[in-house]
């Protein structure tokens, strides 16, 4: 320090001291709610009269399901072919359905699981609403490969079952990798989900009137009665299960992505593809979360549990997979030039200039070029703009799916294979079924379920905390967390 | 012994304690029950309590509270080990059926490849890994926690159903040795409670 005094013209490269910044923390909950207000806010969604809107649109979700239900049936008792199967392109939109329900789920996984793990306690708002996204979605995805065997009575050869030919499967295959990567991920997803459910079942069971509730809920809750010891238990137990679906949420698009990397097709075989898929698949999966979120905050009135706080977050996570996804395409560009293999660089002028060109500008329009406006705050915070900007990476990401899939092999080794794919009838209504099976869930999930997961609510509120003085709800914002920089 | 209780009761509405029918057997207590209002308080009484040297006690809280379970003194939740078990079994599992079925039983050559390897049956493994883990952790709590039991006596505490809302409340049971009905109701006055409540059983 003397010797910068002696020459007053060179500054210290380094402050005297260190002076700590306070940056207080966005609340997670706005207005400074109390505890029993977060109950009475989420047990009022199940516990009111049915609303005339969740009627109506719970009729017309069962109708569209029954496009799926209908699609199926014909199948079953038709064949496959009714899916426009054919060669060259085998894997037609079945595959392409079934990957885009599987990625949509990943968003779940990710906020209940890895942002567990990472401490961000915004999660608890929309954790259990994406949990419960995830389920549903891998039960949309499940449909396609289980009814693409054909013979769906014969679906349970999949899994390693004793049989009268006495043959196995072959492990060797990706296909079998992914019977065993996408079962695990539906009952850990829903072990997950239901227990983080069990301290808010059992609100409902405490507040419950009518007989039938009290059954519903006091089976469902197990005796759920907040006992510290359990608590221990149970919060041990949900930090293994976060840290469980963490490899697990990566391994299954990757296992997914196997499906195609393995095969020697130019397009597909590429090392890129597991963790392109993977941020592609949580991109999907937030615009899909951000779908659902935004118009049940408006409905319920949820604007201090979801603030802009949390829209921004996820606006921000769909920013960064997005971009992710667009240094993928460009990457796979790029590799397959610098790799002088003419198949693939074929492969990937074709896909972009080739038949499909539509699709691939769709691809690009949506996932990459529709996420950058979160860039900007005024479209952030505009919740109309936001919305609008998730259904795009939602129509973007499968569109992603059909380019990879139909292209490649609409357009393989041998010209005199190539075909121009279109789907079926059946192919369409089958998959918009399946948005009619998606809301027809997830309608009866906010009827019957805590929609949030108000016991994790009331954890990360200030007032939890009981190294703070709490006097009363008037103090406000000043016993925030502070944080420190 | 308190599981017991249950099946005592003829009246199966009990389980879920509701319209509950005047219980006969209403001389033995149970314990005792102070209530607490905010998480500060409750705190405080768990760490005094924990001092005294109570053995058969609990905290009630409609979330878990942070921290506590080492202001009442609590070991290690033993959910690891249950998880731990199940990984350990999900990946030999998972290489035992692939060496099995592709190598012992049936071998089949496809695509010129080994009939077993420890590298093709990995992504199989390591799935049945994660399977049987989350069973471990997720019946591990179920387990240590000796859950399900529909019904248990701290819930005919009148106040019972704000436990789950806002409330929290300690009871120390009458079985335990320090317990002294007319000493413990004077030490849990001091500790900042809002009330403190004889339960009957």
């Amino acid at each position: 320090m003397a010797y910068t005094e002696e020459i007053p013209l060179v500054r210290p490269v380094v402050l005297d001291e260190v002076r700590q910044t306070h940056m207080p923390r966005k609340p997670l909950v706005e207005n400074n709610r109390s505890f029993h207000w977060i109950t009475e806010k989420i047990c009022r969604i199940v516990e009111e009269k049915t609303p005339n809107w969740w009627w109506v649109c719970f009729l017309v979700a069962g109708f569209v399901a029954s496009f799926t239900g209908v699609g199926l049936f014909y199948l079953v008792s038709t064949g496959v072919g009714v899916w426009g199967l054919r060669g060259p392109v085998y894997w037609g939109w079945a595959i392409v359905n079934f990957v885009f329900w599987i990625g949509i789920g990943h968003a779940g996984t990710l906020i209940s699981a890895i942002l567990c793990l990472l401490k961000q306690k915004w999660r608890t708002s929309i954790n259990r609403t994406a949990e419960a996204m995830t389920i549903f979605a891998v039960m949309c995805a499940g449909i396609f490969p289980l009814f693409h065997v054909g013979r769906i009575w014969f679906a349970w050869w999949l899994f390693p079952l004793p049989n009268a030919q006495g043959v196995w499967p072959n492990f060797r295959s990706p296909l079998e990798w992914d019977v065993f990567a996408v079962s695990t991920y539906f009952m850990v997803s829903l072990l997950f989900w239901y227990m983080g459910m069990l301290p808010d079942l059992a609100t409902l069971r405490d507040r419950a009137k009518k007989t039938w509730r009290k059954y519903f809920y006091g089976v469902l809750a197990m005796g759920w009665r907040g006992s510290c010891r359990h608590w221990a238990n149970y919060e041990m137990a949900y930090l293994l299960l976060a840290g469980l679906s963490t490899p697990l949420v990566l391994s299954v698009h990757t296992i997914v992505s196997f499906d195609f990397a393995v095969a020697n097709l130019p397009g597909w075989h590429t090392t890129i593809f597991p963790p392109y898929f993977v941020a592609g698949a949580i991109f999907s999966g937030f615009g899909m979360v951000l779908t659902l979120i935004l118009p049940l905050r408006s409905i319920y009135g949820l604007h201090d549990l979801i603030t802009q706080y949390h829209i921004d977050n996820m606006c921000k996570i769909t920013l960064a997979t997005g971009s992710m996804v667009g240094y993928g395409y460009a990457m796979e560009f790029f590799i397959s030039w610098y790799g002088a293999n003419p198949y693939e660089g074929f492969a990937f002028i074709n896909r972009a200039f080739g038949p499909y060109w539509w699709a691939y500008l769709i691809m690009i329009s949506c996932n990459v070029i529709s996420p950058q406006l979160f860039w900007f705050r005024w479209i952030r915070e505009n919740t109309a703009l936001v919305w609008i900007v998730s259904i795009f990476v939602n129509i973007g990401m499968w569109f992603e799916r059909f380019v990879i899939i139909v292209t490649s092999l609409a357009n393989e080794y041998i010209p005199a294979n190539w075909d121009y794919f279109t789907p079926t009838v059946v192919d369409i209504f089958t998959f918009i079924g399946t948005f009619g099976f998606f809301s027809f869930m997830f309608l009866l999930f906010i009827r019957f379920l805590p929609l949030m997961a108000m016991a994790e609510i009331k954890h990360v509120i200030p007032q939890a905390d009981p190294h703070m003085h709490h006097e009363g709800p008037s103090h406000g914002n000043h016993h925030e967390p502070e944080r420190t920089l | 012994m308190r599981a017991l209780h249950m099946g005592t009761i003829t009246n199966r509405n009990v389980l879920f304690n509701f319209e509950r029918p005047p219980n006969r057997n209403m001389s033995k207590t149970y314990g005792l029950i102070a209530t607490f209002g905010n998480t500060h308080s409750l705190y405080q009484a768990a760490e005094e309590i924990c001092e005294a040297g109570f053995r058969h006690w609990d905290v009630y809280s409609p979330f878990p509270v942070h921290g506590l379970e080492g202001a009442m003194g609590l070991p290690r939740s033993k959910v690891p080990t249950f998880t731990l078990i199940g990984g350990v079994t999900g990946f030999i599992t998972g290489m035992l059926i692939a060496w099995y079925m592709g190598e012992f039983d049936f071998p089949l050559v496809v695509g010129g490849k080994p009939y077993f390897s420890p590298i093709f049956p990995f992504p199989v493994a390591y799935e049945m890994t994660i399977l049987l883990a989350s069973f471990g952790a997720f019946f591990g709590m179920f387990i240590t926690n000796r859950l399900p039991r529909h019904h248990h006596p701290v819930m005919d505490f009148k106040k019972w159903p704000g436990i789950t809302d806002d409330q929290f409340l300690i009871l120390l049971e009458a079985r335990d040795e320090k317990f002294d009905l007319d000493e413990t109701r004077k030490f849990l006055e001091t500790l900042k409670s809002l009330e403190v409540v004889e339960l009957k059983e």
